[in-house]
């Protein structure tokens, strides 16, 4: 392919071997390129120094150096430094928002690993915080003892994402119905459901359009609310979502690379015939994919409201789309999927004061084109030649 | 006599790939209106070389030719445009779109508004003239192997190719449709075309090819040998570098018991037609059976039912004395069945995965590769490593997957995969298919080995001299059904070839 008034051409050949390094570089260079792009777009939009509307980003997302420097020292020399733990209060933000984007992720990445599109752990999502929201409002006591309130959260959270994705497992496996339709439009089903609750229907207190605050035991317990004890963790609002999705990270890399299941699932994601060659039952698979990706998704629902307090017409959509784009990025690798989440919890942290509002999205979506693009050098090699 | 002019000349053709030399300094030349075999072992350098002259790779160093004239090429487009053009292995075709539709694909004219009624004038002519009849308007999932080999060909003609490079045209067809090539070939020779035929299989080079060139890792061992005077043992000789053994050798067999039977079998095919009808058939410990017969007529269905990969719709299997389900799942209950499966790449393996990961394919459900629910990976690696070595695998690390490896290598895989856990029954379907004779070889021996160690083994294939050479029993299908069935020892092949046309035993 010739490039236009020049006298070069690119030419782009197979690659024969794909060395490991490949996928962490494309990564990398597929952020460092969309930081360009976006640049432009900010530049564009009226920043007038997009290197120092990255530098804000990050700030707010991530710390200051200063901060983050002062807060090991605090760390290590236990509390020398007047703000003390408080300079990671970034980090902490982003890890509070990191959490759903994580499962989300790791959601995608379990079905993706399959060929399964779910891009609906959206809605999977939504109905797992509907679920948990009914155990920590409606069934449970106020008067539960906190662990066992959470712990029925979660089960609730996972049951109802599992049902919710189970559906389009079933439609695929018994009458090969397209995923990408049914789970997209099981994402608006999910929306409504939710809004008939808390706006419309049974769930508002009087005009509020929510649930009300959730009991005491039925939330995340923050770092903060020990300040009482351990004085320097005041401020931080860091909870225990974002430990749950690495947990779930690391038993999802031990199922798809360690376990028989995730053998099967690995040999029917790639060559499906081989699979069946094998003797390893696709429709059972199929079912059982869609309805624990659905299950995370449904955790990472529960871990919203449960750090929301309250379930309400404002429940944040689009966290599942994220996850795709998370999935993709981490090459669908869970634990890459952790690095990732974080990256995207300190970006959507850091964009929250940006205007306009979009900046947050056009930046992941800019990510996830590039990355796709990126992807050309993992199998094709580029190259640039003078014409003779 | 003046020396016939050249197509089109290599000279000192190099090319690299990461960890091999894949064509080290090779001539090579054709004369205008000639077929020239390049001949050589799987890996040999064959499809590169000829892969550079097609315009897909570009040579580290040499030179290219056509008519005389030095030419390089940063395309296939620009070789066509210089009357080069490649027929490959797997076909380049969209298979949802009609024959005229990917006459067109790719190419720059008409710019705006597409004809096709005119492209399909122009198909109809082109078709004619070279006997290649296809219907234009067919969609090419509707067409056989044969007649998708004939729309790639046409294709490259549509295009204006002088020089055709086939690349192991033959692999994927019937003995008939080989004989309908070879027809087409010698025509369009007549007509000034010239053919690169691409192939491994003597029997072939030596009755289509005029002159030979045998190449072999990487490098030309033999130039231009007319091909009239030569013999297949010589060729075999030059392409792997020492004597082959086309007869096989192998003791009388001692059959044992009964492990499969089967009785008044019946199945579909997948348009949902009679493709068995009333099979019986026994396969006994430490046997071949042998089934010959043209394609099409039931083989592959019964491999597929045998396999547990289709429903009988009647009739009853068993396995030892144990009676079998309409859907076997061998895996569910049990059973050590080995399956070579007719087509490697889509069934056999699984590309993306390593070598390592792919060796477990049978046995990832049983200790020692699993207990429980994990998957013990020392084992994997031990599994991978000790099979490697002892199948002779060809590949850079137990970890590379499975897609680079080459034919040969990936058939080695599946058999070490398949024989390694002493299986009692093992279905071979074509298992030599597109392997070199050193493969064959090997392959060969791996059949004797495993029935001499008390296997039972039902050898599908259509390749008549291997159904001999390797069966103690051999059954012919025709239509569905076993037509007759005798001792392989002594067996006339002009009776099996009556009966592979449908003629019935006479007992």
């Amino acid at each position: 392919m010739r490039i236009p008034w020049t006298p070069y051409r690119v030419r782009i050949e197979t690659r024969l071997d794909n060395p490991g390094w490949m996928s962490i570089v494309s990564s990398v260079l597929g952020v460092v390129l969309a930081l360009v792009v976006g640049g432009v777009v900010l530049r564009a939009a009226g920043a007038r120094d997009p290197i120092a509307t990255y530098r804000e980003i990050f700030k707010e997302g991530f710390g200051t150096f200063a901060d983050l420097r002062a807060g090991f020292i605090a760390l290590i020399t236990h509390n020398s430094c007047p703000k003390g733990l408080l300079c990671f209060g970034p980090i902490s933000d982003t890890l509070v928002k990191a959490s759903p984007i994580l499962l989300t992720g790791l959601a995608c990445i379990l079905a993706f690993r399959m060929k399964l599109w779910n891009i609906g752990a959206d809605g999977q999502m939504f109905f797992g915080a509907w679920a948990a929201t009914a155990v920590a409002v409606f069934l449970l006591p106020k008067s539960t003892d906190r662990v066992v309130m959470l712990a029925m959260m979660a089960l609730a959270g996972l049951a109802a994402g599992l049902v919710y994705g189970a559906i389009p497992g079933l439609l695929k496996a018994f009458l090969n119905i397209n995923e990408i339709i049914t789970t997209l439009m099981l994402n608006y089903i999910a929306y409504k459901w939710i809004e008939y609750f808390v706006v419309v229907g049974p769930w508002s207190i009087g005009d509020f359009e929510s649930t009300g605050t959730f009991p005491k035991s039925a939330t995340w317990p923050r770092l903060t609310e020990y300040a009482k004890q351990v004085p320097i963790l005041a401020g931080l609002t860091a909870h225990p979502g974002i430990l749950i999705g690495i947990c779930v990270a690391i038993l999802l890399a031990w199922v798809l690379f360690r376990s028989r299941w995730g053998y099967e699932i690995r040999v029917s994601g790639d060559n499906p015939k081989a699979a069946r060659y094998a003797g390893i039952g696709l429709k059972r698979n199929i079912l059982l994919v869609m309805a624990l990706s659905g299950a995370i998704a449904g955790l990472a629902g529960m871990n919203e409201v449960a750090a929301l307090r309250e379930l309400n017409g404002r429940l944040q959509r689009g966290y599942g789309f994220t996850g795709v784009i998370v999935a993709w990025l981490a090459h669908l690798n869970p634990l890459a999927a952790i690095l990732v989440a974080i990256l995207f919890g300190g970006l959507l942290v850091g964009t929250q004061l940006i205007q306009p509002q979009g900046i947050a999205s056009m930046l992941q979506g800019v990510i996830l084109f590039v990355v796709i693009g990126t992807e050309l050098l993992f199998h094709y090699r580029v190259q640039l030649e003078k014409i003779d | 006599m003046a020396e016939p002019q050249n197509a089109f000349e290599l000279r000192g053709i190099t090319k690299r790939f990461p960890g091999v030399l894949a064509n080290d300094n090779v001539d090579f030349a054709c004369h205008v209106g000639e077929v020239h075999a390049l001949l050589g072992e799987n890996g040999a350098g064959k499809s590169t070389l000829m892969n550079v002259l097609a315009g897909l790779y570009r040579p580290e160093a040499g030179e290219i030719f056509v008519i005389g004239q030095r030419v390089s090429f940063h395309s296939p487009q620009e070789a066509i445009a210089h009357g080069l053009g490649m027929v490959h292995q797997h076909f380049m075709l969209v298979t949802s779109h009609t024959v005229a539709e990917n006459m067109v694909l790719g190419l720059d004219r008409p710019r705006f508004l597409l004809d096709l009624r005119r492209v399909e004038d122009q198909v109809t002519a082109l078709a004619e003239q070279y006997g290649l009849s296809v219907n234009p308007r067919a969609k090419i999932w509707e067409l056989s192997v044969g007649e998708q080999q004939r729309v790639e060909v046409l294709k490259m003609l549509f295009r204006g190719a002088k020089v055709l490079i086939m690349d192991e045209p033959t692999a994927v067809l019937t003995p008939q449709e080989v004989e309908a090539l070879f027809h087409t070939l010698r025509d369009m020779t007549r007509r000034g075309h010239t053919i690169v035929f691409i192939s491994h299989k003597l029997d072939e080079v030596v009755s289509i090819a005029d002159r030979v060139t045998v190449m072999r890792r990487g490098k030309v061992t033999a130039a231009n040998i007319p091909a009239k005077g030569t013999t297949k043992t010589e060729l075999a000789k030059l392409m792997v570098g020492r004597e082959i053994l086309f007869q096989v050798e192998k003791k009388d067999a001692k059959p044992g018991e009964v492990v499969l039977s089967v009785d008044h079998l019946q199945a579909e095919n997948d348009r949902h037609l009679p493709a068995l009808r009333d099979v019986s058939l026994e396969v006994r410990a430490g046997e071949i059976l042998g089934i010959a017969g043209v394609a099409g007529n039931g083989q592959r269905e019964l491999a597929e039912v045998l396999t547990g990969l289709r429903r009988t719709t009647g009739g009853v299997m068993k396995f030892g004395q144990k009676t079998l389900g309409a859907s076997t799942n061998w895996l569910e209950i049990g059973l050590h069945l080995a399956h070579i499966p007719e087509d490697r790449a889509a069934y056999g393996s699984v590309p993306t995965m390593s070598v390592a990961e792919n060796l477990i394919l049978k046995s990832f459900q049983r200790p020692p590769i699993s207990s429980g629910w994990s998957i013990n990976s020392a084992a994997v690696r031990k599994n991978a490593v000790r099979l490697v070595d002892q199948y002779k695998i060809d590949t850079p690390t137990i970890e590379t997957p499975a897609r680079m490896l080459s034919g040969g290598n990936l058939q080695r895989l599946i058999l070490a995969r398949e024989t390694s856990g002493r299986p009692s029954l093992m279905i071979a379907v074509h298992p030599t298919r597109g392997l070199d004779v050193g493969a064959t070889e090997a392959v060969d021996k791996l059949l004797i080995e495993q029935r001499d160690a008390g296997a039972a083994i039902l050898l599908i294939s259509e390749d008549l001299d291997e159904l001999l050479s390797l069966s103690d029993r051999l059954a012919v299908m025709y239509e569905g059904q076993i037509v007759g069935e005798m001792p392989a020892k002594g067996a006339n092949i002009h009776t099996i070839g009556l009966m592979m046309a449908g003629t019935k035993a006479v007992a």
